[in-house]
């Protein structure tokens, strides 16, 4: 019951963030409302049983990612009122509704499986995971995370 | 209970609606909190098939945590290029980005 309450409200919080980031006129409050979003989404993980990818969301997404927009943000002016939508938005909201149909359809014609993971800590597992069957993987995010700094400190810095 | 179906349904909503975003708006920014939000539709939907599989192994999370940090880079990526058309061309609206256009 506390489940089905705290899906609901978590569910509609994402997605109702993600809707006001699209709609709302100012980008700045539209950052804030993706903020709330990622909070939203870590509550949904760990009602996933996935606790350390709930504090991993917070982490990155909450306290680097979105503080990066923030400051791309304050950094390129106009902020009160641009979050303008071009002429040809019908045909964006026409495609996506498409695609939100085509996918409702196929996902409710197969039958899913019920039976939800026992709840335990998952940082052990996943540790054990990421460095003996995913290692190749750990060590290449390593470069590409490297690359992606050097690449933007290169692109960003003054002539 | 919410079961699988639901959250794949909540995925697909929020990638619906970072798809809109990033198809319609016109602020470069915007088109990049977009494309975070899909991401976070996606990972939504690898944690719960990983919850809901009835195999003992954590892909579904080492998956969606690989996506997180390949997000990270990418964001950072992304505004430093934003800030380098912004002082390029002191604009980020697509609109008047538009030197590529035939």
């Amino acid at each position: 019951m506390v489940a089905v309450v705290a899906f609901w409200a978590l569910a509609v919080v994402t997605v109702g963030s993600a809707l006001l980031v699209v709609l709302l006129r100012n980008v700045f409050h539209a950052a804030l409302f993706l903020v709330l979003s990622f909070a939203a989404v870590a509550g949904l993980y760990v009602m996933l049983n996935a606790d350390f990818l709930a504090a991993v969301q917070i982490l990155l997404y909450v306290g680097a990612i979105a503080v990066l927009l923030i400051f791309g943000i304050m950094l390129t002016q106009d902020v009160t009122r641009s979050n303008t939508s071009h002429s040809l938005w019908p045909i964006g909201l026409g495609v996506a509704g498409l695609f939100l149909v085509v996918l409702l359809t196929a996902l409710s014609r197969i039958d899913w499986p019920d039976t939800p993971r026992p709840a335990q800590p998952t940082a052990a597992p996943l540790a054990d995971a990421l460095f003996s069957h995913y290692l190749l993987p750990f060590e290449l995010a390593s470069v590409l995370l490297l690359a992606a700094i050097v690449g933007a400190i290169v692109i960003a810095k003054e002539r | 209970m919410p079961g699988l179906f639901h959250y794949l349904v909540l995925s697909g909503v929020l990638f619906a609606v970072g798809l809109f975003g990033a198809l319609t708006k016109r602020n470069l920014i915007v088109i990049l909190m977009c494309v975070e939000i899909m991401l976070n539709g996606v990972n939504i939907a690898l944690v719960a098939f990983s919850n809901f599989s009835r195999a003992a192994a954590l892909t579904g999370q080492v998956f969606a945590m690989f996506v997180i940090t390949v997000a990270a880079a990418e964001a950072a990526v992304g505004l430093a290029l934003i800030l380098a058309v912004y002082r390029s061309r002191d604009t980020v609206d697509v609109g008047r980005i538009d030197l590529m256009k035939w």
